[in-house]
């Protein structure tokens, strides 16, 4: 059986008839072709899937498909405007807190969303938000600096420069 | 210098941080096929029989084989694997069949139902007990399988290579020194736990040409695995490999491709993805060997090392034809960074029914320093003296000979080793202000040469468009390590020109010339030497044509922003853009042709080893020397390790890229502070119990300490621009730092990681029951 479901990807209407054993990942990943969204485990303990769904970051492999019907997701993708890098992807660049880069959208989506909610965070808020997202490269350093950063300038992560 | 040494922002930045930076996951074709994988339920037994009937009747199943249709070994060093199992399987989870359907889930469902018969064998679950004569033999046919030169398999027996070092009279030795001491550690397998698992995609078109894009360190070496077992012509496999969402050697070698090329040389030119779950990852990549570790140590009264006698025995799993090389790596660097004139080690490779272990990022060094630089502290301590005190007194210095007779030519031990006491404030007690958690401090150095063939090749080349950009091609692969922009940086700089105006293009096999693999810390050095060439090869190239042009000798003639310029008369200067099609005169007639520069590099003199004696004048590239320091805090009523602080400093010859550098030696240090604090693949009778991340925990932000990082340039006489390898060299001395503060900090000794609160609290009851 299908379940019709009409939502929203970085502002884009979607209309789709999904299974309901589909993840919103896959249909993310292999009906959207977003492939920014990464699945490093498909169980929910990795974070390389997260996406802010109405506000709230979550991890895509534990959502199933039918519960897609009127949600607003935003996936990497719509964190730039265009080559328009948002300040927190400016600042992943500046501060170096990428490496292999299959982490960096999650960690770039649960942090977009905790400065989205709270945009001056402390370290120990900044810290436990990204504490459900695995890195293996850059042991966090850069990435907790380049989030701080935006914390201390008080910008909202998606406001432009 | 201009770029190199700069801290220019990484090449990959923009795609990696827009969700843009392609992965073989996310490549979609069309008509598309999905593998999965039967895999044995025992970790050593016969196949009697595979019943594929109920899957290949299964609707939507395209391909169903087994390992009895492709019976031909491979391996890199060894040649004793087989992608799928044939005959016998010889790990938990090990490939029986694999099937390649419309969907994932048919394919699965497929796999469910071969019917395999298995008659059960005894099973080798313990590298020691292994090496016994009455073990039960894991590859008994080994005495026929084909082997490079230098690695010595003992026929009929479970070990693979049996690495021999001996240098000096260490019986003797031991006579003359005034304290001898013997103490045992055990290291267990970890996983390398890259982010993104193993994918791959094949497709197998009509005239023969077979394409893989795989998420893989070594497109070459895997082309020419899959060419031997397969027997297809190189020129008709074509291995690409785009981002790579980081390796850590268990993307070096072949894994997951020899699974799916022949499924797809079955599926009529459908392409077939295999993506490997985490659980795959855990039990199905590579591991990193266990390893049990006696070392025997002599010091005299003054505190020189005089003599040490090591045995080694990795658990290599079911298969060691990558394997046999950490041995073989782990003897060369036995007695660690120090000049000790008797060494005896013997390094021994055995076959185990456990996951097969292979490259991980330290190649055997992270596991034996773990007990090198742990004994240092412990025959120091009963000695009575500062065990800082005898690093400076054993530290290899310049002109000293290593363990294998090599001299040694560069060597920054004592500068690391000073920079870090005085960093970590070491012997400086420092207090927590809750009275039921003590702190302590501890010290350890590393070293590391990179592990390969002594003729490892690499090459690039560098082609100028019409504009004066460019394109740099070479194999070395990024990993995440930043060699893309490293490379970058070396090109720009020996051309002189915006590091913007090059693009590089790596990891395709029929478009980018070969690179032995991306693995032993080499890309900086080895295929950064082959940019450079490359490079030079085109300024030459170019100030031909130019002497003509500007009507001056090429020796006045140089390379500047873009242009060639006289050296003297700094007016007359031509864009380089004027000579990409080479140069035209006024007549309309043209030289030279359009502009490409080729370099190719192989170190030279790098010889194998003595087989006897393991003694080498030059049988590695050069040695990457650091040290590590940390600060721990230990809760006393929960046994509770937290990391406060670490910090590094290494010789890195010349940093390409500050800030790439540091971001590794941080990444580094975390990643051993996983391993000594948390991270054990857990066996039980060749079963693994822990493959998720629920219950194998690598290190979250909740647990970084602070990192401090810093380096030292001794330039590597053969490095570009003086670099020389760095990338897990940086990890092998933090296990042990950490190990060594923990003792300072109560007073107990961890001879095996990881050091969990578990065993913490376990042996602070011990400690105050005694």
């Amino acid at each position: 059986m299908k379940y019709h479901v009409h939502f929203y990807v970085n502002g884009d209407a979607y209309d789709l008839d999904v299974p309901a054993n589909k993840t919103m990942l896959d249909v993310l990943r292999d009906d959207l072709f977003l492939t920014g969204t990464k699945e490093g485990c498909g169980a929910g303990e990795c974070g390389a899937c997260t996406v802010i769904v109405d506000d709230v970051p979550l991890n895509a492999c534990l959502v199933l498909a039918p519960e897609l019907d009127g949600v607003h997701i935003t996936t990497v993708e719509g964190l730039s405007d265009g080559p328009k890098l948002s300040p927190l992807q400016q600042s992943f660049i500046k501060h170096g807190a990428l490496q292999c880069g299959f982490c960096t959208p999650g960690f770039l989506m649960s942090a977009t969303a905790l400065l989205n909610e709270n945009p001056h965070p402390t370290r120990e808020e900044i810290i436990d938000s990204i504490s459900g997202n695995l890195c293996r490269c850059t042991g966090y350093k850069r990435i907790v600096e380049a989030i701080e950063e935006i914390a201390a300038r008080g910008q909202t992560a998606e406001t432009q420069e | 210098m201009k770029y190199v040494g700069q801290s220019i922002e990484r090449v990959d930045a923009i795609r990696k941080v827009t969700g843009q930076a392609q992965y073989v996951g996310d490549f979609h074709m069309p008509r598309m096929l999905y593998a999965q994988v039967k895999r044995s339920p025992y970790p050593h037994a016969k196949i009697i029989s595979i019943d594929v009937s109920k899957a290949e009747k299964l609707p939507g199943v395209r391909a169903v084989i087994t390992g009895e249709c492709y019976t031909k070994r491979c391996g890199l060093y060894l040649e004793d694997k087989n992608f799928l199992a044939n005959k016998t399987v010889k790990y938990q989870g090990e490939a029986v069949a694999a099937v390649a359907a419309e969907t994932a889930e048919i394919a699965q469902e497929a796999c469910d139902l071969i019917e395999v018969v298995y008659e059960e064998l005894p099973a080798v679950t313990n590298a020691i007990d292994g090496m016994k004569p009455d073990a039960p033999l894991i590859h008994p046919d080994l005495h026929t399988y084909k082997v490079a030169p230098i690695f010595f398999p003992k026929p009929h027996t479970n070990i693979s290579h049996h690495y021999k070092l001996r240098k000096g009279d260490v019986d003797k030795a031991f006579q003359e020194c005034d304290y001898v001491a013997e103490h045992t550690y055990y290291i267990p397998h970890v996983q390398h736990v890259p982010l993104e698992p193993h994918v791959a995609i094949a497709q197998y078109e009509y005239d023969g040409k077979l394409t893989v894009w795989a998420s893989t360190q070594s497109p070459y070496a895997v082309r020419q695995a899959l060419s031997v077992a397969f027997e297809i012509p190189l020129n008709k496999l074509r291995v690409i490999s785009p981002y790579v969402g980081g390796g850590f050697g268990s993307k070096a070698g072949t894994t997951i491709e020899g699974i799916i090329i022949p499924l797809a040389m079955r599926c009529k030119g459908r392409p077939v993805k295999l993506q490997y779950s985490r659980e795959d990852e855990f039990q199905n990549s590579y591991v990193r060997q266990g390893l049990h570790c006696k070392i025997k140590t002599g010091v005299k009264k003054d505190g020189r090392i005089h003599a040490v006698k090591n045995e080694f025995v990795w658990d290599g799993g079911a298969y060691t034809e990558y394997g046999v090389n950490i041995v073989k790596a782990g003897g060369f660097a036995s007695a660690g960074p120090y000049n000790i004139d008797n060494v005896w080690t013997d390094s021994y490779c055995v076959y185990t029914n456990h996951p097969v272990g292979g490259p991980y990022r330290g190649f055997g060094m992270c596991e034996i320093h773990f007990a090198i630089e742990q004994n240092i502290d412990i025959v120091a301590k009963e000695i009575g003296m500062d065990p800082v005190e005898m690093r400076r007194i054993n530290g290899l210095r310049v002109g000293d000979k290593t363990c294998m007779g090599e001299t040694m030519v560069v060597s920054g031990y004592h500068e690391c080793l000073e920079e870090v006491i005085k960093d970590i404030g070491y012997g400086e007690k420092s207090e927590s202000t809750n009275p039921r958690k003590v702190r302590g401090k501890g010290i350890a150095a590393g070293w590391k040469s990179p592990s390969m063939p002594t003729n490892a090749g690499s090459a690039a080349i560098i082609r100028m468009n019409e504009d004066g950009t460019f394109f740099l091609m070479t194999s070395g692969q990024e990993i995440g390590q930043g060699s893309d922009t490293a490379l970058t940086q070396i090109a720009a700089e020996t051309l002189d020109v915006d590091p913007k105006l090059i693009t590089i293009r790596t990891g395709d096999t029929d478009h980018t010339p070969y690179e032995w693999q991306t693995v032993a810390s080499r890309t900086t050095y080895c295929a950064g030497n082959a940019v450079k060439l490359a490079c030079e090869d085109l300024k030459k190239k170019i100030l031909e044509l130019a002497q003509i042009k500007l009507g001056a000798y090429k020796r006045d003639l140089e390379f500047k922003d873009g242009y060639v310029v006289h050296k003297i008369y700094t007016d007359r200067k031509v864009p380089l853009s004027e000579f990409a099609l080479g140069l035209a005169f006024d007549d309309g007639s043209g030289v030279g042709g359009p502009a490409i520069g080729v370099g190719t590099f192989t170190l030279e003199n790098n010889i194998n080893y003595d087989k006897e004696t393991g003694i080498g004048e030059h049988p590695v590239a050069f040695w990457t020397i650091g040290v590590n320091g940390a600060e721990v805090e230990v809760d006393l009523d929960t046994g509770e390790v937290k990391v406060l602080r670490m910090v590094s400093c290494f010789d890195a010859g010349k940093v390409i890229n500050p800030e790439t550098f540091c971001a590794q030696s941080e990444g580094a240090m975390v990643q051993a502070m996983g391993t000594a604090l948390f991270e054990e693949l857990i066996l039980k009778n060749g079963h693994i119990l822990n493959k998720n991340f629920v219950d194998y925990k690598i290190p979250t932000a909740d647990d970084m300490p602070e990192l401090d990082v810093k380096y030292i340039e001794h330039a590597e006489p053969t490095g570009p621009y003086g670099a020389r390898g760095v990338g897990e060299p940086l990890m092998v001395p933090g296990a042990p730092a950490i190990a060594n503060a923990i003792y300072d900090a109560i007073g107990v000794r961890f001879n095996r990681m990881p050091i969990t609160a578990e065993e913490v609290l376990k042996a602070l009851k011990e400690k105050a029951n005694k």
